[in-house]
């Protein structure tokens, strides 16, 4: 009977109802987008890494695990780590921001080919001249490049010559002496990829090159993509959390204003269910299972419109993001909006339950 | 204290007061009612508009406290209830048909009426009795409408029904017969008249009319709070 009640009450003003609900979604897309995006960007960045083909991966004192800002290391160092007991080979490259997430790699195309093959040209073929630009599939897609296009990156006019099978190290790649030139690093390299004789040898190898070169953020490939999760990204972490926060409060606000209106609308409703023998406890009842109700409709809209936005990544920014879906998160999500959405009836229904019932039935 | 051998009256009232604040004015509804109604009584209260009828029955039905004097439900003072126990009142003893209908206008004709059994904690299903009442108040067939889609008539009738079906003790109803025309006016007016005699209910009504007030069996006059 309860329920027939609750959902007269929301069929009752189905435009407030909808937007509730609307906002609420809103409120569970924006959470599952995100956390998706994170996924799927360090998913992404982890398939690459392991793409590569290397056993141990030798990065600069102090850099983050999903970008590399900065050339400090010597391009020397490859040549005094083959030195080193069981290592095979290594390939230093330089890795350059651009705009958003987007990085330039600087390689040479021989070495790389050394460690795992090399690319798998899809149109086109490797980096010949000085200004020649290699992208990977997706990014060429998102950017709408072909071989033979020029393109504008870093003030520098750069022509496609071939576009990769993606999922080995980078998106974008040119000549490794040329971006050291473009970006005043001459002799400068931003990461360090090395091969050992048996991937058994790896972690043993680790150990040695972290006494050697103190400081330095020597890992093997397992141990470095298993680093790439948001719980190790600090950044990320507090970024989510602050989208969260910021999500909670919208669904307080959202549902505040729904259920106030609707107090305030049902103020004669409510003085009539108390007049016929409700409880205090039974309009809280209503109150919040209507408010749940919102949510949980809220939380499904909300979900269906994460494929929607995993859609646009995949067509808009396939080159820049990838968008997971994370089953984990859905309920957490949920949690997420019922909580803030709870929350938000709090006071309204505190306002319902106070109403004076003989001003409540004379309200027009 | 009643005598013994004699049963105490379902309603005592003692030196009722009641007054509203309206702005910064002090509004003297009620000055010192006193009323005694026995159980299964059929009293009719009349009144000019203002004489405090309504806020009589507001204060009977525990929907708003009285500012001095004592209200006795059953035996029970009023004022010494816990919000509690006066919803328990409302729920189980005191049935309201209110002048204005006051049904819940996203419900239809029939949920108004088992909303009010939901709530009593009593099976939310029409007995044969109360089915031959719907059909006596001539509703049986507009069960499924909303208040929207129903005349004033045929509110109030339903808010009739809705004020009787759990049985309460005592039936408060403010003009009742307001919106009806003469025939259903009677067939109102006899109904409330048999429940009184059959099933013992005691029964306040308000009007305006003397026609109606002829079923009661006790007439009332209530003038500027007071009853005279």
């Amino acid at each position: 009977m309860l329920n027939k009640l609750i959902l007269a009450n929301l069929g009752h003003r189905p435009i407030r109802t909808l937007l509730s609900v609307l906002a609420i979604a809103v409120e569970v897309t924006m959470i599952l987008t995100l956390v998706g995006v994170s996924h799927g960007t360090l998913d992404q960045s982890a398939q690459r890494a392991r793409g590569v083909g290397a056993d141990i991966w030798f990065r600069p004192p102090g850099s983050s695990a999903i970008g590399l800002s900065t050339a400090p290391m010597s391009d020397k160092i490859p040549a005094l780590l083959m030195k080193e007991p069981h290592v095979t080979f290594a390939m230093g490259t330089m890795v350059q921001p651009l705009s958003g997430f987007d990085t330039i790699t600087g390689l040479d195309l021989e070495d790389f080919r050394k460690l795992n093959g090399g690319f798998r040209f899809l149109q086109g073929g490797p980096l010949v001249n000085d200004n020649d630009m290699i992208v990977d599939e997706y990014y060429a897609k998102q950017k709408h490049l072909h071989v033979g296009d020029t393109v504008n990156m870093m003030n520098h006019d750069w022509k496609i010559v071939g576009i990769f099978e993606s999922g080995k190290l980078a998106r974008v790649c040119v000549k490794l002496k040329v971006l050291q030139e473009l970006t005043g690093n001459p002799g400068h390299l931003s990461q360090i990829f090395i091969k050992v004789d048996d991937p058994k040898n790896a972690q043993a190898v680790v150990e040695q090159l972290r006494a050697k070169y103190p400081g330095y953020q020597i890992y093997t490939m397992e141990e470095f993509t298993s680093m790439l999760s948001i719980s190790n990204v600090g950044m990320l972490k507090s970024f989510i959390g602050v989208v969260i926060g910021v999500a909670v409060v919208v669904g307080f606000i959202v549902v505040f204003m729904a259920m106030y209106t609707a107090v305030l609308e049902r103020t004669r409703e409510i003085g009539i269910l108390k007049a016929v023998g409700s409880s205090s406890a039974l309009i809280l009842n209503i109150l919040f299972r209507e408010t749940l109700l919102l949510a949980l409709l809220g939380s499904v809209v909300g979900i269906a419109l994460t494929y929607g936005t995993q859609w646009l990544m995949q067509h808009v920014v396939s080159g820049s993001l990838v968008q997971e879906t994370v089953y984990d998160w859905w309920p957490i999500s949920t949690g997420i909006a019922i909580a803030g959405a709870l929350l938000g009836a709090v006071v309204p229904g505190i306002k319902a339950v106070r109403q004076d019932v003989t001003e409540a039935l004379s309200y027009e | 204290m009643s005598e013994p051998g004699v049963e105490p009256p379902i309603i005592a009232i003692n030196g009722l007061t009641k007054t509203y604040q309206v702005g910064d004015v002090p509004v003297r509804a009620l000055r010192g009612v006193d009323l005694v109604v026995r159980k299964s009584e059929f009293v009719a209260i009349i009144g000019a508009s203002g004489s405090g009828k309504s806020t009589l029955f507001h204060v009977l039905g525990g929907l708003t406290p009285a500012t001095s004097g004592t209200v006795r439900i059953n035996g029970r003072d009023l004022a010494a209830m816990t919000d509690s126990e006066r919803t328990d009142l409302r729920k189980n003893t005191v049935g309201f048909v209110f002048q204005k209908y006051n049904l819940l206008p996203t419900l239809t004709a029939e949920d108004n009426i088992r909303i009010v059994q939901y709530i009593a904690g009593r099976d939310p299903v029409f007995d044969p009795g109360f089915l031959e009442i719907l059909r006596l108040l001539g509703i049986e067939d507009r069960m499924k409408h909303k208040p929207r889609a129903l005349s004033g008539g045929q509110q109030q009738r339903v808010a009739i029904a809705r004020g009787i079906v759990n049985s309460p003790a005592i039936l408060l109803a403010d003009e009742p017969t307001g919106n009806l025309d003469s025939e259903n006016s009677a067939a109102v007016l006899t109904l409330m008249k048999d429940l009184n005699r059959r099933l013992g209910q005691t029964i306040l009504m308000i009007t305006h009319d003397s026609d109606a007030a002829s079923y009661a069996d006790r007439i009332v006059k209530m003038r500027d709070g007071c009853i005279v």
